[in-house]
């Protein structure tokens, strides 16, 4: 696959123009590339720069074999020990694979397809179905991948057909109904087939077989883990040749103006069902490794969470771009491990919270501005405090915050009982400051987001860290929207410009 | 340039569309013969950019027929139309914004090449050769417009070309999906007067130098007198004159209809 994918792709400079009869007196038009040329070639300064620099100027295949590498010793020094490799590295590819073919439907084609996690599904039930106890079959694997991938080629055919002329918000209406329609179908409907239902119900299909090559046995979370990085390799390797070849140049031409597209002699439609069925395709194996590597199908986690996780790495990697889906996946997964309510970094969450803000006011120009805001909320903190404490007596200033954190008490209000609708006055409180906020403009808006950004600690102090569940799903939220704020493209993204 | 025996290309047959109420063809006749270039002219409205849509599939005709060498495009989709042999540019622009100028010439190469996903997948020896014919054709028709689109603009976006390129580097995209008739929507607007003259220049050796049949829609009138083998004035839909520039910009009716919006057709 790899000495393969370094002749296309790979910018190579053009040769010269065989004598072009060029016109005295006419000048070549200068135009913004050409104006921002250095700006564009300047180097970044310092290690990271550099960094930045190789990852840029090295092939595609290089890139792909730097991560092979790097994937492949994880588990002799950073993921030793098996719940850490089956965590981190097994579920990370699993993302990786899953927005991969995401990336074909959503970044390359331009569908909006919001029922790609149902072929995720079927292709676990496939596996389920074929190599489980359930039924009595114990089909191996090198047939039960290749079946599961077509039992989620067949209903994309089918529903690429019916809606192929669909296309922007009713597509995502459409396969949103039968993403729906599939939890449904597997965990309610569930109908009775040779005295069994068929998709187990809520309870799902447990005890299934480990993935088995021709009496090879995978059962170690190393070996799948390897047998994972393969799979991603090739699939992320097909992509890119698929992308570099006419298929990929119209798949993204009928992203850029579809009409032109079709009037530029490409089938438009027929191209977006053929992107369609490759993503299923992808997903379906995908759901058939991630049945055996969890040893079951469960309808729950073939839900629009899992699909909200899949776009937030298609997005944060970068729309139409294959290493984004890699640092996409890797960022919110290692990230979504971190901040699971189960896992105890006790201060971690804390850390990342006020990291976060000081982050973010850091960057406000200019630094004065900054300051003043740090200053002032601080200051503003110890005067509430201050004041609750004599008016309201200490009853309300002495709760505890979860997990240490002491240095807290006395800037934080934490009443020590339960006060009523404390909690509901902070929220809508902060709600009503964050709405001023933004009303206002200069340094009106300054010397609000003092109180605003302390009325956020209360509420995180107060409510968040008390539901780890919504916290983790707050934070993760926050960060996307910081990091789309200083990369809009997404991080490995190139920045789309839109007619204007 | 006197061409022997000329054969009809596209020919157009009492062709109406209407949009509502409003008629915008009326019952057109149009003939257009190999490696000629006819222009069309009109006001404002005309229905001169409709006229292209009707060809190229965009619109169906309510009524009339639309043949290219005998064979009937009425009803297919405009990809099929464009692998007969039909090809545009548009007059809004509508490139590929967000992919590279060659890449953009590739695209439209589509209808007029082969390999399925399965051998692009697997690089097969017979893909690697039709790839690099893709490319090779694409800088074939770039290296057409001389220095404005070469050399190390090939990998920049589309967005980032001046808008006289952009123009360009419509012409070279249609050029590229080996059409026998090229439909250009005015391809000097917004160009200024040395960029005209050029374009002007460019149109004429598509036709003796890359045997292109060219229907033009043209506002400028240097242009259309520059080039055209023959002259054809719309307005609200209906054709009021035919024939050479110097019979149709003297046309009474075509002054008039010009009238409110350019006193005079004659530079
Ligand atoms: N899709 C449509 N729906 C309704 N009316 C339309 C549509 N397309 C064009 N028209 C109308 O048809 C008439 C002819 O439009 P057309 O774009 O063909 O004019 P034109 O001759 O190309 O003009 P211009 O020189 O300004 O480009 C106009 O009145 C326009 O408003
Ligand atoms: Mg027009």
């Amino acid at each position: 696959m790899s000495d393969a994918s370094d002749t296309p792709g790979v910018p190579e400079p053009p040769p010269e123009p065989e004598a072009p009869e060029a016109e005295p007196g006419s000048r070549i038009g200068i135009d913004s590339w050409v104006a921002e040329a250095d700006q564009r070639r300047a180097r970044g300064r310092g290690p990271l720069g550099l960094a930045a620099w190789g990852w840029e100027s090295a092939p595609d295949s290089t890139k792909l074999l730097a991560f092979v590498a790097i994937a492949a010793s994880l588990p002799f020094w950073l993921l030793k020990s098996e719940g850490d490799l089956f965590n981190f590295g097994l579920f990370t590819l699993i993302f990786v694979g899953l927005g991969l073919g995401l990336q074909v439907v959503v970044g390359l084609a331009g569908l909006l397809d919001l029922g790609y996690v149902a072929f995720y599904g079927i292709g676990a039930y496939a596996y389920a179905l074929l190599s489980s106890g359930y039924y009595g079959h114990h089909w191996p694997a090198e047939a039960t991948l290749p079946i599961a991938m077509g039992a989620a080629v067949i209903p994309a055919a089918i529903l690429g057909f019916a809606a192929r002329r669909l296309l922007g918000d009713y597509l995502a209406i459409v396969t949103l109904f039968f993403a729906q329609a599939f939890l449904v179908f597997t965990n309610v409907t569930n109908p009775t087939l040779f005295g069994k239902g068929i998709t187990g119900g809520a309870n799902g299909i447990p005890n299934l077989d480990p993935l088995t090559f021709f009496g090879y046995k995978l059962t170690s979370t190393k070996q799948l883990y390897f047998f994972t990085l393969g799979t991603v390799v090739v699939v992320a390797a097909a992509i890119y040749l698929a992308n570099q070849s006419r298929i990929g140049r119209a798949w993204r031409a009928s992203r850029e103006d579809p009409l032109a597209a079709e009037v530029m002699s490409i089938p438009v439609n027929r191209l977006k069902i053929l992107a369609f069925i490759f993503g299923s395709a992808v997903a379906g194996l995908l759901g058939a490794i991630y049945a055996a590597v969890s040893t079951a199908a469960v309808s729950t986690n073939f839900n629009i969470g899992v699909l909200i996780i899949l776009y937030a790495i298609v997005i944060l990697g970068g729309f139409g771009s294959i290493a984004g889906v890699f640092v996409g996946a890797i960022v919110i997964n290692v990230s979504f491990e971190f901040l699971e309510p189960q896992t105890d970094y006790p201060s971690f969450k804390r850390w990342l919270f006020y990291g976060l803000i000081i982050f973010v006011i850091a960057r406000l120009k200019p630094w004065y501005r900054a300051a003043v805001i740090l200053a002032g909320t601080v200051g503003f903190g110890f005067a509430v405090h201050a004041v609750v404490a004599a008016m309201a007596g200490h009853a309300w200033t002495t709760g505890k915050p979860i997990s240490g954190a002491g240095w807290l008490t006395h800037w934080v209000v934490i009443p020590r009982l339960n006060h009523g609708n404390f909690d509901n006055f902070l929220y809508i409180g902060l709600v009503l400051a964050v709405m001023l906020v933004a009303s206002l403009k200069g340094w009106w808006r300054t010397i609000a987001l003092a109180p605003t950004l302390y009325l956020t600690a209360l509420v995180w102090e107060n409510v968040l860290v008390t539901s780890p569940g919504v916290t983790a799903l707050i934070l993760f939220g926050v960060m996307l929207i910081v990091l789309m704020a200083i990369r809009p493209q997404g991080l490995l993204g190139t920045s789309r410009v839109e007619i204007v | 340039m006197a061409e022997p025996a000329r054969k009809a290309l596209l020919e157009l047959k009492d062709l109406s569309m209407s949009f509502g109420g409003l008629k915008v063809i009326d019952g057109l006749d149009l003939t257009v013969n190999g490696r000629e270039v006819v222009s069309v002219i009109g006001p404002n409205g005309a229905g001169k950019t409709t006229l292209f849509n009707l060809i190229t599939g965009i619109y169906r005709p309510d009524a009339g027929e639309i043949l290219l060498e005998g064979g009937s495009l009425v009803g297919l989709p405009p990809y099929k139309i464009t692998q007969r042999g039909v090809a545009r540019t548009f007059q809004t622009l509508r490139l590929f914004l967000n992919m590279s100028v060659i890449e953009n010439v590739m695209a439209s190469q589509y209808g007029r090449t082969k390999v399925d996903i399965v051998r692009a997948m697997l690089r097969t020896p017979g893909m690697r050769r039709e790839e690099r014919e893709i490319r090779r054709f694409a800088e074939e028709k770039l290296s057409f417009f001389g220095q404005r689109l070469m050399g190390y603009r090939w990998n920049q976006p589309a967005y980032s070309l001046s808008y006289a390129n952009r123009r360009r580097l419509e012409i070279a995209r249609a050029m590229a999906t080996d059409p026998k008739i090229l439909l250009l929507d005015e391809p000097a607007a917004g160009m200024n007067p040395v960029e005209t003259h050029e374009i002007t220049e460019l149109i004429g050796q598509l036709r003796d130098e890359g045997g292109f049949t060219i229907l033009l829609i043209e506002h400028d009138m240097h242009v259309v007198e520059g080039i055209s083998d023959r002259v054809i004035a719309l307005d609200h839909g209906v054709k009021i004159s035919e024939g050479s520039f110097e019979q149709v910009a003297t046309d009474p009716r075509v002054v008039e209809a010009y009238l409110g919006t350019k006193a005079t057709v004659t530079k």
